[in-house]
């Protein structure tokens, strides 16, 4: 597999002279299967030079998988240049919502009415389908397997993991360690931690022996209190979970809009050096960039 | 035990989306969720205590949207798997639903059913842990308390008229509501709740319950018997002077405990509640609107 970051920001474009050598797009990779199957983990802006690039090899198949529908995440979609030629054909996977009770398809709709774009989804040309998925459902794409594994955020996440030819990759999309609600000497306190630990250790054999683990990075130790419930994780917290499960790679991505180029290569060096990364056996840790291609 | 129609299961099942929750839940939602800040416990205890409010996440967690690998049985669980900010904006939209009438045209006390619902549940997760431990789960208890008269509000929404009837006539006739509920409607209250959980895919033990809290030949588990016994002993909390033991007789005195595990001595596992009156205050308390600040 082949894989290729165009959206490396969280929350909000952030182009400018202070995020030239991280890059401004909001998430959007590019997975490519052994086979050539074109796999997109989030429609964030990442995903118009994405698009762009995609135009010398018409017509082309799209399967776009959302992890999650906030806007960072969706907010290129309207932009994907293929919707607009005929020949081509976008599938579109993602979470059902409870609280809206609607499938993926919501997030054209919601993007596409007449106050926010000017095109109607009607009048898109390529094939368009969409598939909401269930919790820990497989996709066959081709030579590559897709699974769905159900993360902590403020709105429903997929984390998604795509195997291929014995290689993997695991992108959280936007995800926070579970944590306990209750505080300790608390009636529940205990039996939440049991669950908190439970979904953890769910989540830990979703990812267990990964290639490369693409994680959500936002904070550092020191930020994250004030952040809590936010939905984001941290530097620390990605550097065990890769050790944890033994993931060859580690890709840290999302960075907080706020940090410039200089501030993120300095808490990134900061968060290696305290968790004494390097030692044998440790996954090699990297911080992603607008370009930054890895081969699986 | 009889069957509802085609027709009027379809009516209640389709009905229960657009019923509202408690007043008193509400308006602490609206409160709580008004304050960014808003500590995820204080919004859980609010929610769980509230039947209709659990009854709906628990309709939203168990059903196939998502395939989950196990059926989930608590507000707790639900805000493990979903996270706090879904389970916030699902009790939003619950409450926007509007609230449940103090007076309904089935002159039905809704106030009196919530501090029964929330003392039974209370009670049934203590009792679990004292007479079942090991062979029944007391959160599950206690939402097997909290969800077993559902039926009721179903009855009270929905089939106001017969309701009405049936409430009268269990006043007058002095006979069980149970047994009226059959007779009148074919069924009574705890089949048509556990007939909307098993549509919602709830845990089957829970449906089980649901149905049997009044079914005579029902196959006996431990939860339904810490369920009944605190049915049995909840009957009158809520209702003035109703289940303290002040100075009246409690409601239970003169009966024999619902199950065998229990003993012969209904005073003896009162007893072994530690303070039962203030279990009973403490749902007062919450179900009140007039405390509210």
């Amino acid at each position: 597999m082949k894989v290729r970051f165009w959206g490396v920001r969280g929350s909000i474009p952030s182009p400018g002279p202070h995020t030239q050598r991280r890059g401004g797009n909001t998430t959007c990779i590019e997975v490519r299967s052994d086979g050539g199957e074109l796999i997109i983990l989030d429609a964030g802006t990442g995903i118009f030079p994405l698009a762009q690039s995609l135009l010398k090899e018409l017509p082309v198949t799209a399967n776009i998988f959302i992890t999650h529908t906030h806007w960072d995440h969706i907010h290129g979609l309207p932009f994907f240049t293929p919707f607009f030629i005929p020949g081509n054909t976008v599938r579109i996977h993602g979470a059902y919502d409870v609280v809206s009770s609607q499938g993926i398809e919501q997030i054209m709709e919601v993007q596409m009415q007449y106050s926010y774009f000017p095109i109607r989804e009607a009048e898109l040309r390529a094939g368009i389908e969409y598939r909401t998925l269930d919790i820990g459902e497989r996709v066959e794409i081709g030579d590559a397997t897709v699974s769905a594994t159900l993360l902590n955020h403020p709105v429903i996440d997929f984390g998604y993991r795509i195997d291929c030819g014995g290689k993997s990759v695991f992108f959280t999309g936007d995800h926070e360690p579970w944590y306990n609600i209750y505080e300790p000497g608390d009636e529940g306190y205990t039996e939440y931690q049991a669950m908190v630990e439970e979904k953890q250790q769910q989540m830990d054999e979703a990812v267990r022996g990964v290639d490369v683990l693409v994680m959500d990075c936002s904070y550092t130790e020191a930020e994250y209190p004030a952040k809590k419930g936010w939905g984001h994780s941290t530097f620390d917290y990605a550097i065990a979970l890769a050790r944890r499960v033994g993931a060859k790679r580690l890709v840290c991505t999302h960075h907080e809009p706020t940090r410039g180029d200089d501030e993120a290569e300095r808490v990134f060096a900061e968060a290696l050096a305290r968790c004494c990364v390097g030692v044998p056996g440790d996954p090699e840790v990297l911080l992603s960039y607008e370009g930054l291609q890895l081969d699986v | 035990m009889g069957q509802l129609t085609p027709e009027l299961e379809r009516k209640l099942t389709t009905a229960v989306d657009r019923m509202p929750a408690f007043p008193r839940s509400v308006q602490k939602v609206l409160e709580l969720t008004r304050n960014i800040n808003c500590l995820p416990k204080d919004l859980v205890g609010v929610i769980e205590k509230d039947p209709v409010m659990t009854m709906k996440i628990l309709k939203v967690i168990n059903s196939a949207y998502y395939s989950l690998p196990s059926k989930i049985t608590s507000v707790n669980q639900s805000v493990v798997y979903l996270g706090i900010n879904t389970i916030k904006n699902l009790a939003l939209s619950f409450a926007a639903v509007g609230i449940l009438p103090r007076v309904n045209t089935a002159g039905f006390d809704i106030q009196h059913y919530l501090v029964h619902s929330l003392t039974t549940a209370n009670v049934a997760r203590i009792l679990c842990n004292s007479y079942a431990k090991g062979e029944a789960d007391p959160g599950d208890c206690y939402v097997a308390g909290l969800l077993h008269d559902f039926g009721k509000v179903v009855f009270a929404q929905f089939m106001a008229a017969e309701f009405r009837q049936a409430l009268m006539r269990g006043v007058t006739e002095n006979v069980p509501l149970y047994r009226i509920e059959r007779e009148m409607i074919g069924v009574d209250h705890g089949v048509v709740g556990a007939l909307l959980a098993k549509k919602w895919q709830f845990p089957e033990a829970l449906v089980d319950c649901i149905r049997d809290h009044h079914a005579e030949n029902a196959p006996p588990s431990a939860m339904l018997d810490c369920l009944r016994m605190a049915d049995q002993i909840c009957r009158g909390a809520g209702l003035p002077g109703g289940g303290l033991l002040g100075e009246e007789l409690p409601p239970w005195a003169g009966q024999k405990p619902a199950a065998a595990r229990f003993g012969d001595d209904i005073d003896k596992v009162v007893a072994s509640l530690g303070d039962f009156s203030k279990i009973v205050a403490d749902a007062t308390m919450f179900v009140s609107v007039d405390s509210a600040k």
